[in-house]
């Protein structure tokens, strides 16, 4: 287990590295000049300023030092929790936008990915044990898989939001209501989730149906079901086996799958204007926002891989053989 | 990645054992192929899934020949709906839809084959050379596939088309990717293990050919059908992470794309005016063409997998 542990730091210590490297190297092979840019922005004629207001910003944001020393500070910066300065809401630190943003991404996201795969699972399961459940399940799960996040997004807000007015189809609360912990803002806030969750649900859905269908028909057929069956053990219990040991790959296929789900769930925000990480990434990209947008997506790639360890525990709690130091698991 | 990796990944990947376990030296042979398709033209799953993306692919290719409009030409009246002139309507400026959505199928096939390609090539190289060649090379390379499988790859492309401008289909299935043959390496070395050990390939190396020869000539035809069924859900992958990107606004400028497409809809308020005509046709397209390929995908199986044939 320690061995199988072990293994996994390592691995996401790299990719952590290889995340934060990217993430700082990117923004420097870019053609034209941040800096230059801000400038421009602030419309003055006279050279004098415009030199000490890009000394300024040179400053501020460490330009003037050399590569290797950029790279550092980037690194001294990221562990002191300073991922910059906005420029988009100059001089609030990206940080700040970015830990208010959060909560609402991750309260879409938490649901519907584990929502999505209990129920998923559960109808997959369903689905391998009748033929009737299997021709219905498996085409619906194979299209609603194929469908791109945002169009199930925008559907649902066209259905349920325009045409029937069911619920509201933008922002993360009413924009008369001020933030607070009262009964109509929290209703309301409830109100504003629905949509971006449910479409994240439905889309995540149909991939862990047809997995566990798979996987159900495949241990089926393996030596043990057969025994069992031979010895006249219970459909039931061969099946619950069965499922047993189809939870693995499920549960290793989850940590695969964040990354998907983290992209569904930007551009879903994206569609509802929903004020999460999604809402922060655009507002970057179309202004321009270029420490906003690193930093955003920098919190989330710790975010994933503080999940992916997470799930890695799980998997250990789950599968005895990674405990006793068989290869459980495909480290 | 975006809906990259395909969902039925777990599922595939267990299989892995049951579908190499016929491996023969040198692979399939002519008959095997005649085979292949006599199974393949019966499954109903097969033909079905087959036909929607051929008639979408023909569409996509010939469709603008036959148009009178440029995709962002103001051709009509702004938003009107379906009607014998514009088959599926206009956008709010009195664009064709019909005509973006077929330029836009271009883009999805082109962003669909090329980052299948890109993604294919590298994982089965790594694959390949990683389960053939073992000790060190494969513990480098296996970390590397595992360093790249959990970086959100979405997230890297996001930051490098924001940041370098990729502003081309090509270029942009290139990025895609590179960002995506992970969970192919990991297959493609699992089988390449489980084949190794065989016979065949012991008496290839002690003919004295090179790793390259044994990999192509021995080791990749046995895995031909699982190869094949890779590439189709990379090539379904690659589509669904171009429309996201595209849609957030970081995708091509010098072309039309149905994410595209699916982006000016909303930004335009389409939703609110009821456009339906404008952002229902893009998604449905890339829904079918995607699910479709996966549907195949399950024929494709029962095609190559005896086992798994319906009697």
């Amino acid at each position: 287990m320690r061995g199988y542990l072990a293994r996994k730091t390592l691995v996401y210590g790299l990719t952590f590295v290889a995340a934060v490297t990217l993430n700082w190297l990117i923004p420097r092979l870019m053609p034209g000049d941040p800096v230059q840019r801000m400038v421009a922005r602030a419309a003055v004629q006279h050279p004098e300023t415009i030199a000490s207001m890009a000394a300024y910003y040179e400053r501020t944001f460490g330009l003037d030092l050399p590569v290797w020393q950029q790279y550092l500070n980037y690194w001294a910066a990221l562990f002191r929790g300073d991922l910059g300065t906005s420029v988009w809401l100059f001089p609030t630190p990206v940080s700040q936008v970015v830990l208010e943003a959060v909560p609402y991404t991750l309260g879409i996201m938490i649901p519907a990915i584990v929502l999505s795969f209990v129920v998923g699972n559960t109808v997959g399961a369903m689905a391998a044990r009748s033929r009737w459940l299997d021709n219905v399940a498996l085409p619906v799960g194979y299209l609603i898989t194929a469908m791109p996040y945002m169009w199930l997004a925008i559907l649902l807000a066209w259905g349920l939001g325009v045409a029937l007015g069911w619920f509201p189809v933008a922002g993360g609360y009413d924009f008369g209501l001020v933030p607070q912990w009262s009964w109509t803002f929290v209703a309301d806030l409830l109100h504003h989730w629905v949509l971006p969750f449910l479409s994240l649900f439905l889309v995540a859905l149909g991939g862990w149906a047809i997995g566990m269908r798979n996987l159900i028909i495949y241990e089926l057929e393996s030596d043990y079901a057969n025994y069992l069956s031979a010895l006249g053990a219970p459909r039931r219990l061969v099946r619950r086996y069965a499922f047993r040991n189809a939870m693995l790959p499920q549960i290793t296929g989850l940590a695969l799958q964040l990354g998907t789900v983290l992209g569904g769930a930007l551009v879903t925000e994206i569609v509802f204007g929903y004020p999460g990480l999604g809402k922060l990434v655009l507002s970057a990209i179309q202004n321009q926002d270029f420490f906003l947008l690193q930093g955003t997506l920098l919190f989330v790639v710790i975010g994933v891989l503080v999940a992916n360890f997470v799930i890695d525990i799980v998997y250990v709690l789950v599968d005895p053989r990674t405990r006793t130091g068989l290869t459980g698991a495909t480290a | 990645m975006t809906a990259t990796q395909p969902t039925t990944g777990p599922g595939t990947e267990t299989a892995d054992q049951a579908s190499v376990a016929g491996a023969t030296p040198g692979g399939r042979a002519g008959g095997d192929l005649r085979e292949t398709l006599y199974f393949a033209l019966r499954n109903p799953k097969v033909l079905v899934g087959g036909v929607v993306v051929l008639g979408f692919l023909v569409l996509g290719l010939v469709g603008p020949g036959f148009l009178r409009y440029a995709p962002m030409d103001y051709a009509g009246p702004p938003m009107a709906p379906p009607s014998a002139d514009f088959p599926l309507g206009t956008t709010t400026f009195g664009q064709d839809v019909f005509a973006q959505f077929v330029a836009g199928l271009r883009s999805t096939f082109l962003v669909g084959a090329l980052g299948a390609a890109v993604a294919g090539v590298i994982g089965m190289t790594i694959g390949f050379v990683a389960g053939y060649r073992g000790g060190l090379i494969d513990e480098l390379l296996n970390m590397l596939t595992n360093v790249v499988l959990v970086i959100p790859g979405f997230v890297v492309l996001v930051i490098i088309n924001a940041y370098l401008g990729v502003r081309s289909v090509p270029m942009q299935a290139l990025y895609i990717g590179v960002f995506s043959w992970p969970w192919v390496a990991r297959a493609v070395r699992s089988q390449t293990l489980s084949l190794r050990s065989r016979d065949f390939i012991d008496l290839a190396r002690l003919s004295g050919v090179g790793v390259s020869t044994i990999l192509r000539r021995e080791v990749a035809p046995n895995m031909y059908s699982y190869l094949f069924m890779t590439f189709v859900l990379l090539f379904g992958g690659s589509i669904l992470t171009a429309a996201s990107l595209d849609f957030i606004g970081l995708g091509p400028t010098n072309a039309m794309s149905l994410g595209l497409m699916m982006n000016q809809a909303v930004q335009w308020s389409a939703l609110h005016l009821g456009l339906w005509w404008w952002f229902v046709p893009p998604g449905l397209g890339i829904t079918l063409v995607v699910g479709s390929l996966y549907i195949m995908n399950v024929g494709l199986d029962e095609v190559f997998n005896p086992k798994l044939r319906e009697t």
